[in-house]
């Protein structure tokens, strides 16, 4: 999977939860839930979402790492296929 | 016989629109199956049956708006014979409105005045449409023909079939979200009117549910992770249930009890609505269930998809702002309840434990209540009980 690839993926479930967010206009490091104004239960949703789509289980403890697009886009090649490696 | 009416989806509701059946004539519906869809200020509501038996006849014809309380189906109940099939024509559909025995007229939030199908039972048709109609549950007298002297033909039966089928892709998820915002007007603004409201804070420790909620999550997948608000409706829930003055409904200038907890969750829609729709028994469920009931109901809720009881059902009201939010919320009670439980966000404060201080996790939950069914006193007590139970949540 290419970093473009990734960040599709990642633009595609935050579009599921947030219709109307522009994710080409978000600032890559700006705070998601504020950006396109994202509750808990929203962050869990995608979550969720990137474990089914790409077997990635994000512990609680990393969704931090993942509240920006650029930091989603990181944690997600970072662990992609690490269980193949 | 019994009728199958438009029901009262809330104080606000004067009308609705039908546009779903899900079920045909001859079907047999029990107890709580969903039957129609009804368009609403509030969306499409999914409406369920509350007697059993058979779907003898559908009343009213697809996309009409109907005042609350009009039959739009007969449902012959067990034991009853079937009616002979040289029925008596369609009954008149007089809009027999019936609405909640006290409801003060509510200001009035659908502007256009309800208009009741055309009742013509002497409707020309075709014999061909006719029977292909009566198959399919098709009203008659609530179409037009495009046949001779305006008579209904086999193919007029045949396209109102594909609108049935076609009419509800349009309109789901379509939230009308300038009528939602009309008929939150309508209700916040007889709240105000008529509940006499009182607001008590209290701030309370939820470093325990924090630690506990981080411990139980971890070795959980995503699908089954719980929030801090499961245990939120959960402890208000019990307290309901141990304070039943804050649980139910008034009407008629007294206070009714309701005999089940059912919590209605706010839950913001994006672009600018709200809807506080019942999470049942949330007093009985277990946090797991309650947790998968939640995500399913902020989810549905949000795509339009509510059912009818969800709507009319709620003996008290859960509101939370989430982690981005403000420390307090002072909520409008939502009537005819007689309170609703707001939570703030979860902030770090320094707090006195076993007298040093230290940092610790407080949430600010607040009450409003309506002074006509409680005191300040009894609201204390209830506000002390959540906080109470959220300092063991593994009891919750």
């Amino acid at each position: 999977m290419t970093d473009s690839d990734i960040r599709k993926v990642v633009e595609e479930e935050l579009n599921n939860i947030a219709p109307e967010a522009d994710l080409a206009s978000v600032d890559p490091e700006a705070d998601l839930r504020e950006a396109i104004d994202i509750d808990s239960m929203d962050f869990l949703n995608f979550i969720t979402a990137i474990h089914h789509r790409l077997g990635i289980n994000i512990p609680e403890l990393d969704y931090p790492k993942l509240i920006t697009l650029k930091g989603a886009d990181a944690y997600i090649a970072a662990h992609l296929g690490s269980g193949k490696a | 016989m019994v009728d199958f009416r438009m029901p009262s989806l809330g104080a606000d509701m004067e009308a609705g629109t039908l546009v779903e059946w899900l079920v045909k004539p001859g079907d047999q519906v029990k107890r709580g199956d969903v039957v129609a869809v009804v368009e609403t200020q509030k969306g499409a509501i999914e409406i369920e049956t509350f007697q059993a038996g058979q779907i003898e006849q559908f009343l009213v014809g697809l996309n009409s708006k109907v005042p609350v309380g009009t039959p739009l189906a007969r449902i012959r109940t067990e034991g009853e014979e079937a009616k002979p099939a040289a029925a008596a024509p369609p009954p008149p559909v007089a809009p027999a409105i019936e609405r909640a025995p006290l409801a003060p007229a509510p200001p009035p939030p659908v502007a256009p005045p309800p208009r009741a199908p055309a009742a013509l039972p002497g409707a020309r048709a075709s014999p061909a449409a006719r029977k292909l109609a009566e198959e399919r549950g098709i009203d008659l007298s609530a179409m037009a023909g495009s046949g001779p002297q305006g008579a209904i033909t086999f193919a007029d039966v045949e396209r109102r079939l594909g609108e049935a089928v076609a009419a509800p892709e349009k309109r789901r998820g379509g939230l009308d979200l300038a009528a939602m915002r009309l008929a939150i007007a309508a209700a916040m603004a007889r709240s105000k009117r008529e509940i006499p409201h009182y607001y008590l804070a209290h701030q309370v420790e939820v470093t325990a549910c924090e630690q506990w909620l981080a411990e139980k999550n971890a070795a959980l997948p995503p699908d089954n992770r719980l929030l801090l608000g499961a245990l939120a409706i959960k402890a208000v829930g019990l307290a309901a249930r141990r304070f039943p003055a804050f649980n139910g409904f008034y009407r008629d200038n007294r206070f009714e009890p309701a005999p089940a907890v059912h919590v209605g969750v706010a839950v913001a829609i994006r672009g600018g609505g709200l809807a506080a729709p019942a999470l049942h028994d949330a007093d009985r469920l277990s946090l797991d269930e309650l947790m998968s009931g939640m995500r399913d109901l902020v989810q549905r809720t949000r795509a339009g998809r509510i059912r009818g009881s969800e709507m009319s059902d709620p003996t008290i009201t859960v509101s939370s702002l989430g982690e981005r939010g403000v420390e307090a919320l002072y909520g409008i009670i939502y009537p005819p309840q007689v309170a609703i439980v707001g939570f703030g966000k979860a902030t770090m404060r320094p707090w006195v434990v076993d007298g040093a201080i230290g940092p610790r996790s407080v949430v600010t939950i607040t009450l409003s209540g309506d002074h006509r069914a409680t005191d300040g006193h009894a609201g204390a007590l209830f506000l002390a009980e959540i906080g109470k139970l959220l300092q063991e949540p593994d009891k919750l």
